[in-house]
């Protein structure tokens, strides 16, 4: 829905205890006699363990037990492998690592996890655990992705036949792409970088584990995104126990963005900690462990050529790209392997395409999915190219891309890379923007730019996302009172579902919304769900959710039928009442659930309560939708300092029907800040011993209010055809639209001065010296 | 070990804490009140901002031993009783927060970065006065939005009603 001056956004039901301190985040929760973990991390990149030392540990003030990777051996812990492989996805095999959940042999990278010390409280634990001497044999490192491809690198999995490839994606026609070349009017080559950065959810990770001996059960809290999978995997891979008997809980979390998606070594230490020591076991991560130990994002460099016509129309593209795995195949890091690929072609026809992206094993931590997770990449090197063509051959930026843009009545479009858009009016989105950004008032801003001894830049970019993955489900249930409980299978952490879901159903049943409930985050509650990540449950939850309301009007319709003594089939529901048809009787949908729930009487024969479930699916399998945009980005650049200001950016997102205007406009502002931070400031960085030198804040710069313009951002509605609610998703888009938007207004600022080309981030030292180069090249 | 006696959130309590007791551990583990965050160690985050005797501080700086007697302090918990504060319905009716984990420290730094401007407000003030806090979530477009309603809801003229786009 879109707000109106009738129909004001007011607020989010799950905002209260935000606002109030209630918020029920997993490090707040305190069980009875728990104590805590503090860890011991691996300090080598690469290294064969030779002992871990654990005695004076042992004998620290508070310390309850000290565990290693010894003891989970003997106790037949089992290890982690990836969440899927691309062979799940239509990919080659490739080599898939098992991850220990503490290393007894071989580190890879910094930060594995060694041993665990339990002890009363966090301090005594940390203050312990500082004392475990590890001796360690130092091993030959890698660090950069294409390095590690070659024959003489340090090799991280001895029996992986590839080397340090863990699998190479091929993509698209090899014979069409060198074809198009032969022919082409025009090339142009670039090696594009996406470093590696840190998701960076503002909570950082914890967990806390307790095993129940009465019940032979476990119990995690754990701040995640996708409590199913966590238990899966865990209960599968490292505890061998049947799925029914741990218990995953994510209440409130703060912030996912990928990071969240899947198991940390942490989820599990805490539970089998637990039945160790008889307590229940809390883990708060610091930040610097946090940053030591998350997954990151992103990790990817890529060699690119185009080919054109003069007239500026795409003819091939075709590229090789390396992506730094890290030390293992871990969590979700198959779908940026594909999405870096399969998005490349965006929203242009392209003509022939030859694409391959290896997965490379290196001695950093594992990289995973975080926020737009390969699309970023695809869309940078997509929009980057096309300002390359743009400026090679002198035309507006608008202008080549409308050249290319695939029209709307080519709908369905099959792209170069077999994705199928179903709906999409690329060119009208980019005329679109250039009118919310006042696209023709440029000049003036340059010039006055220029009046103050800057350069302006601007750019204009298009996107598009590929979202609603996997599959999904929901219930809708009525309450003996009738209330309603809506138990999701998807996980808000800031999305708004408890209030966007709950809108919906309010709307469908006509039932107050302060009368309905929402249940998510427990597998004990919700039977299966996959939870939320990748732009997903707008479509998957949504679909699920409209088909569990149809579920559950079937069966009211029932005992309606009964109640009104009429034919089931002659009776309509509408606006919360079910209407004899040509007549006028009727009775309230809460009042048919109510009789549900009596024990006795005629209406028993229909036995008890009234509920309904829906499940969904996407991609792989079904259709996903394709949620796209136009970005407008201006930049001013003080050429003799470097300094940038990031003066104004526009964004039109095409989200399929709105189901709440204002909570899609945050996401995207969110999106767009952390692109801006990709694009500018953020990067893990790693020497090349493998040792991380952004290790906290003072060194990892993430963007704050002052660094952020004031984004113009309208809302388009295409209506998606693959699901019945019409809806895209929309949780990724400005992630994936804002590096490169700010990149390429910041080349079109600095190309008249001799820069031809910057890799993220741009800081003002890097443009700086870049500047410089350039005028000593003059 | 020492004791020493704070008024929080109104209430008179008497504590015991060690030498390296931080405020925010009190407040999170002592008195339960755990609205109060963490989100960093190296005090850049602004999750953990409570208000101390008028001022607000990131609660992981300060050494709890070493505040005064009677030293007053305000957590979220303690913003309003009852009714929400303005700056809290600001916050939701301008779709200020999302995860929710920034957002204790927000609100309390707002609360006094309006105080702080009697003679009005404006959006470019707000941003650079939010320099101590992050928020992974919301680009900070709608949390500007929300210290500027919050502003006005408090009688604090705003200056520049839309930031120059
Ligand atoms: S926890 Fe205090 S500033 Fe981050
Ligand atoms: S709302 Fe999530 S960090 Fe600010």
């Amino acid at each position: 829905m879109k707000d109106t001056p009738e129909k004001p956004f007011k607020g989010r039901l799950e905002d209260r205890r935000f606002l109030t301190g209630k918020g029920r985040y997993v490090a707040d929760i305190t069980l009875a006699r728990q104590c805590y973990m503090g860890q011991v991390l691996s300090t080598h990149a690469h290294a064969r363990i030779l002992s871990v030392d654990t005695s004076e540990a042992e004998t620290m003030p508070g310390v309850i037990a000290v565990l290693t990777g010894a003891d989970c051996a003997a106790d037949g812990l089992g290890t982690v492998p990836p969440f899927f492989m691309p062979s799940l996805w239509g990919g080659p095999e490739g080599y898939a690592t098992q991850r220990k959940i503490l290393v007894d042999d071989r580190v890879r990278c910094v930060g594995e996890r060694i041993a665990i010390v339990i002890a009363e409280t966090a301090d005594d634990a940390r203050v312990a655990a500082e004392t475990i001497m590890v001796d360690y044999a130092p091993l030959p490192v890698v660090t950069d992705a294409r390095a590690a491809t070659e024959a003489d690198a340090p090799k991280l999995w001895d029996d992986n036949e590839n080397g340090n490839i863990s699998v190479s994606i091929p993509m698209g026609d090899k014979a069409a792409t060198e074809a198009a070349f032969a022919d082409a009017e025009v090339t142009i080559k670039r090696r594009l970088l996406s470093p590696r950065i840190a998701p960076f959810s503002l909570e950082p990770r914890v967990s806390v584990g307790n095993y129940d001996e009465a019940d032979d059960r476990y119990t995690l809290y754990t701040s995640s995104q996708d409590p199913h999978g966590v238990r899966s995997n865990i209960a599968r891979n490292v505890l061998k126990i049947a799925e029914s008997r741990l218990r995953v809980v994510s209440p409130d979390v703060g912030g996912g963005f990928g990071l969240k998606a899947h198991m940390h070594p942490e989820d599990a230490l805490v539970l089998w900690a637990s039945k160790h020591v008889g307590r229940p076991v809390k883990w708060l991560g610091t930040r610097s462990e946090c940053m030591l130990t998350d997954t990151q994002g992103r990790g990817q460099e890529i060699e690119v050529e185009i080919a054109a016509t003069k007239a500026g129309k795409l003819t091939a593209i075709r590229a090789e790209a390396w992506t730094n795995l890290g030390a293992y195949f871990w969590g979700t890091a198959t779908p940026p392997l594909f999405f870096a690929m399969q998005l490349i072609p965006n929203i242009y026809d392209v003509g022939a395409v030859d694409l391959t992206n290896h997965a490379v094993f290196t001695n950093l931590p594992p990289m995973s999915v975080y926020r737009g997770a390969g699309r970023p990449e695809a869309t940078y090197l997509a929009e980057r190219m096309m300002d390359e063509l743009a400026a090679e051959l002198g035309m507006d930026q608008a202008e080549i891309r409308k050249i290319n843009a695939i029209a709307p009545d080519a709908m369905p479009y099959t792209t170069a890379t077999g994705m199928t858009y179903d709906s999409g009016a690329f060119a009208d989105m980019i005329d679109a923007a250039a009118r919310v950004s006042d696209w023709s008032g440029y000049d003036a801003r340059a010039e006055e730019s220029r009046a103050k001894g800057r350069v302006r830049g601007r750019s204009l970019i298009s996107y598009v996302e590929v979202a609603g993955v996997m599959n999904e489900r929901m219930e809708i249930k009525f309450e003996p009172d009738g209330t309603v409980t809506i138990v999701a299978g998807t996980h808000s952490h800031g999305q708004g579902h408890a209030t966007v879901f709950s809108e919906m159903v309010a709307d469908w049943l006509s039932v107050p919304v302060e009368n309905i409930r929402y249940v998510q985050g427990d597998t004990d509650k919700v039977l299966i769900g996959r939870g939320t990540f990748a732009a997903r449950s707008s479509m998957l939850g949504g679909t699920a959710l409209l088909r569990a309301k149809d579920a559950l009007i079937e069966r009211a319709k029932l005992m309606a039928a009964i109640l009104l003594e009429a034919d089931k089939d002659s009776l309509d529901f509408a606006d919360g009442m079910f209407k004899v048809r040509d007549s006028n009787k009727a009775i309230a949908l809460t009042e048919v659930a109510k009789m549900y729930y009596i024990p006795a009487g005629p209406a028993n024969a229909l036995g008890l309560g009234l509920t309904g479930e829906g499940t969904s699916a996407g991609k792989p399998g079904a259709a996903p939708n394709y949620p796209n945009g136009t970005m407008v980005c201006e930049v001013e650049v003080d050429p003799r300092t470097g300094a940038l200001t990031v003066d104004r950016l526009a964004a039109l997102d095409d989200v399929g029907r709105i189901l709440n205007s204002t909570i899609c406009e945050g996401q995207i502002h969110g999106g767009i800040a952390q692109g801006m931070g990709q694009a500018l400031m953020e990067e893990m960085v790693f020497d090349e011993d493998g040792q991380l030198t952004s290790g906290s804040l003072m060194d990892y710069c993430l963007p704050r209010a002052e660094h952020m313009p004031d984004i113009a951002s309208e809302l388009s509605e295409v209506t998606c055809t693959t699901n019945p609610l019409g809806v895209k998703g929309i949780g990724e888009s400005g992630a994936i639209g804002a590096p490169v938007a700010i990149v390429n207004a910041v080349l079109d600022a600095v190309r008249p001065l001799g820069v031809a080309h910057i890799d993220m981030p741009v800081t003002q030292a890097k443009l700086w010296s870049a500047l410089r180069d350039a005028e000593a090249a003059q | 070990m020492s004791e020493i006696t704070l008024r929080i959130n109104g209430k008179q309590r008497r504590v015991t804490v060690e030498g390296r007791t931080l405020l925010v551990d009190l407040i999170r583990d002592q008195m339960n009140l755990t609205g109060t965050h963490v989100g960093c160690d190296t005090s850049q985050c602004g999750a953990c901002v409570v208000k101390l005797d008028g001022d607000t501080v990131k609660s992981c700086t300060v050494l709890t031993a070493t505040l005064p007697e009677g030293t007053e302090i305000t957590t979220i918990e303690g913003v309003s009783t009852g009714d929400l504060h303005p700056m809290q319905e600001a916050f939701s009716k301008c779709h200020g927060l999302q995860c929710g984990f920034c957002t204790p420290g927000l609100v309390v730094t707002a609360i006094d970065i309006v105080e702080r401007s009697p003679d009005g407000l404006s959006a470019s003030q707000v941003r650079k006065a939010l320099k101590g806090n992050l928020c992974r979530c919301t680009g900070y477009q709608n949390i500007v939005a929300s210290v500027l309603e919050g502003a006005r809801a408090m009688g604090v003229q705003v200056t520049e009603e839309k930031e120059t786009v």
